[in-house]
């Protein structure tokens, strides 16, 4: 590890560790911006390094919100009372509830969707191109309208989540509870993800991508390591939607957990802006994507889907390679790429 | 029967799917957002007191415009790149026409009444809206107008060659720029007839399009490229399958069954393939 990336690491967690100190105000900004890089990451080892671009790793996000909150109330109420009574009735954890339920909830918010992909990977990571990008798309609109017909979840009008236990502070101590959490688990998931990529798991990944058939003959059993990246990625977003869902306090089918048109395709966006197929791609697509989403949500209140949708357009068209794709042209040595300049000129004089 | 007379208006705009799939090579998103936006001028007109009918020669009229609007603004600059690259610019277009629809035209559920009566069938047990038979006979009168048109004009054998082989039509002389945004051009009319005549017959609203967009994805999977009589026939079974989901399952899941349709078509075409890929086994 060379210095700077010691100083940029040190720089992050000094960051990540004050933030609430520093800036007070933004503190669920800043929360909700570790959970889009968690889905930015995470959509990265498919659509970037793996070369399948889904749009439907929302799936799992939605699916980890809800089993995360039906373990919290399921285990020490009856579900259906909960969610039949609309928020009106609720029943009271206690602290030592709250946070045990919490605690199951958050594992199997991982577990679950980690169990779905595994089950649907074999189906659908054996689509290619175009038709897995449709298909998925299709999975996480069905998922949405799926939920919205469940009772027991609370059909269309949502759920919601146990509130915060009253004993033992207010909402601050609640809003940093949870900023941490955030932090921790996208360190977590960055650290894992890096390590992914160093191994040779992350370049079969990247050979999946390449040459798919060739992989194969090479002896590579591709639909495995396909189904395990995808399994990794249920995992860490079911986490990261089980946190979402307690953060914001309430679930909705299609608005918040299977949010196609938002964080669907968020998470896509930011890791193409950032730069998709590399490791800080993401995290800096999401933070810069982040910035400017808030922006234009304030600025422009009520056009901001208008602007979405102008915003996908012009980063699909400008940045098709992304904040680190542009970086890596303009200085290749920091990538570790030698550039024979007199190889360039002649190449470039060919084209 | 709905479903059969449904299912023809679906056929229609997966042709104008299939043709830009099997010319330009693009999936557009934001076919069904063309489609409801060919609705809304047919409801303009409808407001205006003219018979929305006579939407379906207005609206294709403007809607080429758009189509070829669309293309020189946005796709040509992505036609040569990445599949999903277009995938995504689509539908970025397609979160941008529906936010602006729903801005322009207010989110609210509108229908065009055609005020064309009901035909009862088999001493009135079976209920059929003329303005559904009217729709299903204008989309069955549009694809033939086209498939002659691809045929027969010079236009259609430039489209023909270019989706053939864009490299030997350039060379050749053709304009692919040109044929392109014909393409886009003709897709979109198209889009504008089926979506006047579901003014007439059915309930426009902004935020519809998608499951129109996946309807006709799926008709071009199942039909392949361009091959008109399957298109419709596919169409015909998506239409009925559609009216037996509603019935059996309920209104609620009907768009969720038509996404689970594609999904499950999509897997058992991939199996159906893997059989024939032994080699890699």
């Amino acid at each position: 590890m060379s210095k700077n990336n010691i100083i940029i690491y040190g720089l992050i967690l000094v960051f990540g560790i004050g933030a609430p100190f520093l800036f007070p105000a933004y503190k669920l900004q800043i929360s909700i911006l570790w959970i889009l890089t968690i889905l930015a990451l995470t959509w990265d080892i498919q659509g970037g390094q793996m070369g399948y671009n889904s749009f439907g790793n929302i799936l799992f996000f939605g699916i980890g919100m809800y089993v995360c909150s039906s373990v919290q109330i399921g285990m020490f109420f009856p579900l259906s009372e909960w969610t039949a009574s609309g928020g009106e009735k609720t029943f009271l954890h206690t602290t030592s509830q709250y946070f045990e339920g919490f605690t199951y909830g958050l594992i199997l918010a991982g577990i679950i969707p980690a169990i779905v992909a595994a089950l649907i990977g074999y189906g659908i990571l054996g689509l290619r191109g175009h038709y897995f990008a449709i298909c998925t798309l299709g999975i996480g609109i069905a998922a949405g309208e799926i939920a919205g017909g469940i009772e027991l979840i609370g059909a269309g009008q949502g759920m919601t989540v146990p509130p915060w236990p009253k004993g033992i502070g207010g909402t601050e101590l609640r809003s940093q509870f949870f900023y941490y959490l955030c932090f921790l688990t996208v360190s977590i998931t960055f650290l894992v993800i890096k390590w992914i990529y160093q191994t040779r798991f992350g370049l079969v990944l990247n050979a999946i991508r390449d040459n798919e058939d060739k992989a194969e003959a090479m002896g590579i059993h591709t639909m495995r390591y396909k189904i395990i990246g995808w399994v990794v990625s249920a995992f860490f977003l079911g986490i990261a939607g089980g946190l979402m869902g307690n953060m914001i306090g309430y679930i909705e089918p299609t608005e918040i957990a299977f949010a196609g048109s938002t964080y669907g395709v968020f998470m896509v966006l930011m890791a193409i802006l950032g730069g998709k197929g590399t490791l800080w791609g993401p995290v800096i697509g999401a933070a810069v994507f982040h910035i400017f989403k808030e922006g234009f949500w304030t600025f422009f209140l009520g056009w901001q889907y208008v602007a979405l949708g102008a915003l996908i357009i012009v980063i699909v068209i400008f940045f098709p390679e992304g904040i680190m794709g542009w970086l890596r042209e303009k200085y290749p040595h920091r990538f570790g790429e030698v550039v024979d300049e007199a190889d360039r000129t002649a190449q470039v004089e060919l084209t | 029967m709905d479903g059969i007379l449904l299912g023809l208006l679906f056929a229609l705009i997966a042709y104008g799917m299939a043709l830009q799939w099997g010319v330009m090579n693009i999936i557009n998103i934001a076919q069904g957002e063309l489609v409801i936006m060919g609705g809304y001028i047919a409801y303009f007109m409808y407001t205006a007191g003219i018979h929305p009918a006579f939407g379906i020669i207005v609206s294709p009229i403007i809607m080429y415009f758009v189509g070829w609007f669309l293309y020189k603004s946005i796709i040509n600059r992505v036609v040569e790149r990445d599949l999903f690259i277009s995938i995504l610019a689509t539908f970025g277009i397609s979160i941008l026409t529906q936010q602006l629809m729903n801005f322009v035209f207010g989110a609210d559920v509108v229908v065009a009444q055609s005020n064309f009566g009901t035909t009862l069938l088999f001493d009135d047990s079976v209920t059929l809206p003329n303005a559904k038979i009217f729709s299903a006979l204008v989309s069955i009168v549009f694809a033939v107008a086209l498939v002659l048109y691809m045929k027969k004009s010079r236009l259609g054998r430039a489209i023909r060659a270019t989706s053939q082989n864009p490299r030997a039509a350039k060379i050749l002389g053709v304009d692919t720029e040109k044929v392109y945004a014909a393409t886009f051009g003709i897709n979109a009319a198209l889009c504008g007839v089926a979506g006047s005549l579901i003014a007439i017959t059915f309930t426009l609203h902004p935020y519809v399009g998608l499951p129109y967009t996946v309807r006709s994805f799926m008709i071009v999977i199942i039909a392949g490229l361009g091959n008109l009589p399957a298109v419709a026939l596919s169409g015909v079974g998506l239409g009925v399958f559609e009216e037996f989901a509603d019935y059996i399952l309920g209104t609620e899941f009907r768009i969720a069954a038509v996404f689970l349709l594609l999904v499950v078509i999509l897997v058992y075409r991939r199996f159906k393939l893997s059989k024939k890929r032994e080699y890699l086994k």
